[in-house]
């Protein structure tokens, strides 16, 4: 009773500093759209006379103290109403929206990939730390960290679009509707526009990932149950995944949360690169344009995002380790 | 024999072990040499706009047809010397990364020796800024600032302040992995017998860190501050590839690269490989030295 009564309070906490966490993102986008922004651009362009602005002006309240602009453009987003675009003349959460199935098909695809290798990997790296597969392995991750991801897209394309001819190098594909989501996933053509870009992706995360589920696995096979298991006449292959492995996972979920921040920012590279027509993308379109409310409302949905998976990131710890959660919470 | 001499001779032969460490630090000394020497080397000035003519874009390395032996690894789409323009992208590179970590240690520096050493309130303020800082992107940071930058001032201020813009961008951000190792290895330092005989001699609090703790805890951050270096550069790289870092007219390496992209499939591939290489050269150079470090200073890996 004591453990889920704490455990309660630590997801309630946690809630609340993610709704903090949010409150201090608006806060920061409605200083950018106000001082950079000018919302009367966004409802009649600029050729409009002075008199006629200010007329406006005063209608829609802009010339209301600042709290109270404020509380109304948080009565907005909280009606999921964040601005509207100027390049695309529609809300901008809808615009953003609407790239979303692009990007996080690209992270599911590298996600998947990372998760693949990692484990297998990892785990040979640090059974076997002085075999020379391992020490290839370590030796490929250095080359992984060191090469910028921009540019093992670029090489991919070179070698497997130019040279070879087998993967297309641009775009999404085909896609299917379903509902409001685009998928690519159902189509050959989609998922071979996939394959390149998602691999891109997954080149950065995996030297970090190798390296972490290695250490971590290296910490779990000192420790005594490990003995214990083998003594106990559990087969090596058993013990390193269903004993050490299964306690390795933890941190690597942890980091995985913190990496979440970075792999943002690395798919905003890879879409570039790839011309992949997802979030990133349209972000880098609103900047080049100085799409303010498109720039703010993607700064919110990312912001969002990252509060969202940092807290399931901290749940799913709970759930796998609840000494964590015990310690948070007090 | 004087100690150092010892730590030289037994330095040499550790990395004559490591003929990786020995390769990377001469091509990292190469590359670094002639970014330094650039205005002296670079035959042509890649900043004057004045003195490029469009007649001589897009034209091959000297090992390639149709080449011009002026322009010894070809020119870019506004004929500018590639050779040139790689030496003083690689200037603007490093500098920019070298700085910027400077930033870093600066500040995660003093305020790990200062979290380490006092504690109480000041360490846990100094801890939770760091665990804050770290959980936000360095590069996703950037990318939002500069954007924000180029949104708000447009894109001719940014290039205009691009280079301190990066500097503190990318400086501002990392500073918890210095302020982390400092205030670990503080904790390490501050309970032994020669702070406490520095303290009785009636050393100050800022005698005994900058005198007595700092030149011990030195070697994990020399470690740190290898790899943050290409960190930064990296980061450099990044920002200049989305066009939000250094411009077209004063070209880093990632510029180079961005610019050559859209014209590498159509054949020109040298503008963007060329810098590719050169780049990507000095990040495993500096990491596989880093790498290196960390086993050397790190006596328990040492005998491997």
């Amino acid at each position: 009773m004591q453990t889920v009564l704490s455990g309660l309070t630590f997801i309630a906490r946690r809630f609340f500093q993610a709704v903090l966490v949010m409150l201090a993102i608006l806060v920061i986008a409605f200083a950018v759209r106000t001082s950079l922004g000018d919302p009367l651009r966004e409802i009649m362009g600029q050729a409009v006379p002075e008199a006629e602005r200010a007329e406006l002006r005063k209608e829609l309240g802009l010339n209301a103290p600042w709290p109270v602009q404020f509380a109304r453009y948080l009565g907005g987003a909280a009606r999921g109403d964040l601005g509207t675009s100027l390049i695309y003349k529609k809300p901008t959460v809808a615009v953003v929206l609407a790239k979303f199935p692009a990007s996080f098909e690209l992270v599911l695809g590298a996600s998947l990939i990372v998760l693949v290798l990692c484990l297998p990997a990892g785990v040979y790296c640090a059974v076997r730390p002085r075999s020379l597969g391992a020490r290839l392995i370590l030796g490929l991750s250095v080359l992984g960290i060191s090469v910028p991801v921009f540019l093992t897209g670029i090489l991919l394309i070179t070698v497997f679009s130019v040279w070879l001819g087998w993967l297309p190098a641009f775009g999404r594909g085909e896609t299917v509707a379903l509902g409001p989501w685009t998928t690519g996933l159902l189509t050959g053509d989609g998922l071979a526009h996939l394959l390149l870009p998602a691999l891109t992706l997954s080149t950065i995360m995996l030297p970090l990932f190798i390296r972490l589920v290695r250490s971590a696995m290296l910490d779990e096979l000192g420790h005594d149950y490990v003995r214990t298991a083998r003594a106990k006449g559990a087969s090596h292959l058993r013990v390193w995944i269903v004993h050490a492995l299964r306690n390795a996972l933890l941190p690597l979920v942890a980091v995985g949360g913190l990496q979440a921040g970075t792999l943002v920012a690395y798919t905003l590279l890879t879409e570039t690169v790839f011309q992949w027509p997802g979030m990133g993308f349209l972000f880098l379109e609103a900047v080049t344009r100085a799409d303010v409310p498109l720039i703010t409302t993607y700064l919110v949905l990312v912001g969002l995002l990252f509060v969202l998976l940092n807290t399931l990131v901290d749940i799913v710890s709970l759930m796998l380790d609840p000494r964590v959660s015990l310690e948070g919470a007090r | 024999m004087s100690r150092a001499a010892t730590s030289t001779r037994t330095m040499a032969s550790f990395a004559l072990g490591r003929p990786g460490a020995v390769f990377a630090l001469v091509v990292l000394g190469f590359i670094a040499l002639a970014a330094v020497l650039a205005p002296l080397i670079a035959p042509q000035d890649p900043f004057d706009l004045a003195g490029l003519d469009i007649l001589d874009s897009e034209l091959p390395p000297i090992w390639q047809d149709g080449s011009e032996p002026r322009f010894a690894l070809g020119t870019d789409a506004q004929g500018r010397d590639l050779f040139s323009a790689v030496l003083y992208g690689a200037r603007i590179s490093l500098l920019i990364g070298l700085l910027a970590v400077v930033i870093q240690a600066a500040i995660g520096v003093s305020l790990g020796l200062l979290a380490g050493y006092y504690g109480g309130t000041l360490d846990s303020l100094v801890t939770r800024l760091a665990d804050i800082q770290l959980s936000l992107s360095t590069l996703m940071m950037a990318i939002v600032v500069m954007a924000l930058v180029r949104a708000g001032l447009g894109g001719a201020a940014l290039s205009q302040f691009a280079v301190p813009l990066l500097v503190v961008v990318i400086g501002l951000s990392e500073w918890p992995i210095f302020a982390r190792t400092a205030r670990a290895a503080v904790l390490v330092e501050a309970p032994k017998d020669y702070v406490r005989a520095a303290r009785a001699v009636g050393d100050s609090d800022s005698t005994i860190i900058r005198r007595h703790i700092l030149p011990n805890v030195l070697s994990p951050l020399v470690i740190v501050a290898t790899t943050q270096v290409a960190g930064a550069i990296m980061a450099e790289a990044a920002l200049s590839f989305l066009g939000l870092g250094m411009p077209v007219t004063k070209p880093s390496l990632g510029t180079l690269i961005r610019s050559g992209y859209d014209l590498m499939f159509a054949g020109t591939w040298w503008v963007t490989v060329l810098p590719g290489v050169v780049l990507i050269s000095v990040l495993i150079s500096i990491n596989v030295l880093g790498d290196t470090l960390r086993d050397w200073l790190d006596p328990r890996t040492r005998g491997r």
